[in-house]
């Protein structure tokens, strides 16, 4: 019996697995998805002793500090919530995962929380010791794609299942894409393809773009992507690209050189905190009354912080806004469920989070084990399942979510309905259209084992 | 994207900008000149200092009642910090200090994050210095020029202060040899304090005036720091004058180099600060010896 588990037998997996064998021999079609199936697989990163106790350990790692700190803390709460639903077996999950009762596979989810700072090293240590101390059997949180990207690779070395957080770089999907990675998310390359066809429409074509990008890889892949749409669809062409570091405490010489440079149309790559001061100080440097101001990647509470007054007409590519309720049920539900707990309309940080956890309850309890190849492949059959935004499913080539890309503009402040009316839906662009062909951007999965 | 309209544009920019990092670096250099205190909360008092306007200014709707509060809040901050905790590390080795002050600062950042959360909160410019002043072919935020005044104003009356005043003296004295100082009947410690306290002040003081330029996260003094240090090391550690210099080559440097490339203007002012060091360790206008 010590065989079947990995490290030394406790008393507690001793049971566990005695109780695993009565209940074979008295259910029939119990190994179908049965804690049996779950001890006969090989050991493998934390399997299975992340998942041999009546609990399993998820690590989370979200900026909580820094440039990145409002939209992380946004982000938690929708990880939290999801996970008071799972354990709870809450009707909103049902609906996602209709195999879930409580927790996942019978066991309840515990947590442990860390700051990441929006910096790879910081996750990357926090996530390594949630992994070899608490034996997590499942990690996430990333509000910075260059976060994504080392986190996708820790996944993919310590083989335990990571899902992402928010990333919208091209690469973590594409080529840093790993085996042990999902992404459920929008990113540049169905952002560009959603949003170029509105802005062609309602600004025009043959425009000229500035960019004000971050420098790093989610900055260079929506610009990049951004840049290819609208000068293939449309004639535009890029007058500037001003490319700050993360951060950055100030924007005048980039304005400047925004301001001198001709434009007709700015586009501000800028996300999290960067994105509010970049906006507050284009309108400083009158730049806004001159140039139309585009969010290819819309940050959550953006509008809240500049004010409706400078959002009004600005158009964006996102992954939810809460109105969206008035559309799909499973959307309404989580608006509720959110607003009740923390006392203000989830953003798409939330709702990305909550999503990510609910898709991987849903896996896993597909896969009936946590042994990770299994519930990999749970994933990559590409089960359809109903989200938010309608019906979605992973694609098993990049395991990159094929889901819908969200178009809104800015209310002027006297259309806005409730003070957290920022923004009106104007389209909800179906995902399997707006996606590169899988090995486009170069990805390349890995080994299973 | 170097046009002759653009180049004019930066270089006023990069004045503009300078005059602003003098000002936020004068206080870390006047700490560390004259009580040897590498000061690592700075970035957390220009922090505090732009709260403490904002809670002024939420309260009466007066810029300038804003800017003292935010500054004499400091003075007051600053004193406490150095009569309970700063004064017993005057004697320990600089590892301490430094450990001291950052943990400072982390305290001040989480403690406004408590009470303000980590949205960002905004102080507009007084009415009269709102929107932007055309300047021939250059549009600039009035209230940017309206900073460029306040920093020079700000900084000739500090200068005053330690170069030509009795407390000035008193405080210069006091690093060279304390000791003898306290013989000639003049509490050292009191003056540490103050010296303190204005250091603190002029930190807090650039972090309202800075508000409506940027807006305000328990954060911002993150990156702050670290350009304020780049500053004072081309300027010279512990040079007052070598803050100012540090500050408009340091806004010149970011403004300029944004034309070429802006991918590189951050790093660009790090190059600079490497060839200080290599060249003339003590930093422009330092003295050998002292940093």
């Amino acid at each position: 019996m010590e065989r079947l588990v990995s490290g030394a037998p406790t008393r507690r997996t001793l049971l566990n697995t005695g109780a695993g064998l009565v209940a074979a021999a008295t259910l029939p079609g119990f190994l179908a998805h049965g804690a049996l199936a779950a001890e006969t697989y090989p050991p493998i990163g934390t399997y299975p002793a992340g998942s041999a106790g009546d609990s399993v350990f998820i690590g989370i790692s979200v900026p909580r500090t820094g440039t990145y700190a409002v939209q992380g803390e946004d982000e938690l709460k929708g990880y939290l919530l999801a996970i008071e639903h799972i354990n709870a077996g809450d009707p909103l999950i049902k609906k996602i995962s209709p195999r879930t009762t409580k927790g996942v596979l019978g066991k309840q989810l515990k947590y442990g929380v860390a700051d990441s700072e929006a910096k790879p090293n910081t996750a990357v240590q926090a996530q390594s010791r949630f992994i070899s101390e608490d034996k997590a059997v499942l990690f996430t949180g990333s509000t910075s794609s260059a976060v994504a990207v080392a986190l996708n690779k820790l996944a993919q070395r310590e083989k335990v299942v990571y899902v992402t957080g928010i990333s919208g770089s091209n690469d973590t999907t594409g080529k840093d894409c790993v085996r042990y990675g999902f992404r459920q998310c929008f990113y540049g390359q169905t952002a560009a393809a959603a949003l170029a066809p509105v802005l062609l429409k309602t600004i025009g074509r043959n425009k000229k773009a500035a960019y004000l990008t971050p420098d790093y890889t989610y900055g260079h892949t929506v610009q990049h992507s951004m840049e290819e749409f609208l000068k293939r669809e449309g004639g535009w062409t890029t007058v500037t690209n001003q490319v700050a570091p993360l951060g950055a405490p100030d924007y005048s010489s980039y304005l400047l050189n925004i301001a001198n440079s001709g434009a007709e149309v700015l586009l501000n790559v800028n996300w999290g905190h960067d994105a509010v001061l970049s906006i507050q100080q284009a309108k400083q440097f009158g730049i806004l009354a001159k140039q139309q101001l585009v969010i290819p990647y819309q940050i959550p509470f953006l509008s809240k912080e500049v004010g409706a007054d400078v959002m009004a007409g600005v158009l964006a590519a996102t992954d939810f806004w809460w109105t969206l309720q008035d559309k799909y049920p499973l959307a309404r539900m989580f608006v509720e469920a959110f607003d009740k707990k923390y006392g203000y309309k989830p953003e798409w940080g939330a709702e990305n989070a909550y999503m990510s956890f609910a898709m991987w309850a849903e896996a896993v309890e597909r896969a009936g084990t946590f042994y990770p190849p299994a519930v990999i492949k749970a994933f990559e059959a590409g089960q359809h399942i109903d989200s938010m935004v309608g019906e979605v499913w992973m694609r098993a080539a990049d395991h990159q979510l094929v889901r819908p890309v969200v178009i809104v503009r800015g209310k002027k402040p006297s259309a806005m309905a409730s003070p957290d009316d920022f923004w009106e839906v104007l389209e909800v662009v179906p995902g399997e259209g707006l996606m590169q062909k899988p090995d486009a951007f170069g990805c390349k999965l890995g080994d299973y084992t | 994207m170097i046009t002759w309209p653009n180049f004019v544009s930066q270089l006023f920019n990069g004045l503009a900008t300078g005059a602003l990092l003098a000002l936020i670096s004068s206080g870390l250099t006047i700490i560390y000149g004259t009580l040897g205190v590498l000061n690592l909360a700075h970035g957390a008092m220009f922090m505090l200092g732009g709260y403490a306007g904002y809670v002024a200014f939420q309260a009466t709707g007066s810029f300038v009642v804003a800017v003292i509060a935010g500054a004499l809040f400091l003075v007051v901050v600053g004193a406490a910090l150095e009569r309970v905790v700063i004064r017993r590390f005057y004697d320990r080795p600089p590892e301490d200090q430094i450990l001291l002050t950052f943990g400072i600062g982390i305290v001040m950042v989480e403690l406004v994050r408590f009470g303000f959360g980590s949205l960002s909160v905004s102080v507009p410019p007084p009415a009269w210095a709102a929107g932007v002043t055309p300047m021939g072919f250059l549009i600039y935020p009035t209230y940017r020029i309206v900073v460029l005044g306040i920093a020079a104003v700000a900084l000739g009356t500090l200068y005053i202060v330690l170069y030509r005043t009795r407390l000035g003296l008193m405080v210069r004295a006091g690093i060279e040899d304390s000791g003898m100082v306290g013989m000639l009947g003049i509490n050292v410690y009191r003056v540490f304090m103050m010296v303190f306290g204005i250091g603190a002040m002029a930190a807090g003081f650039a972090g309202i005036v800075n508000a409506p330029v940027v807006s305000l996260t328990p954060d911002i003094g993150d990156s702050i720091l670290v350009q304020t240090f780049v500053v004072v090391v081309i300027g010279g550690v512990g040079s007052f004058p070598g803050a100012i210099l540090g500050g408009l080559i340091s806004g010149e440097i970011l403004s300029l180099t944004s034309m070429v490339d802006p991918a590189y203007s951050q790093v660009m002012l790090f190059v600079v600060m490497t060839l200080v060091l290599l060249l003339r360790p003590q930093g422009l206008l330092g003295q050998r010896g002292r940093a």
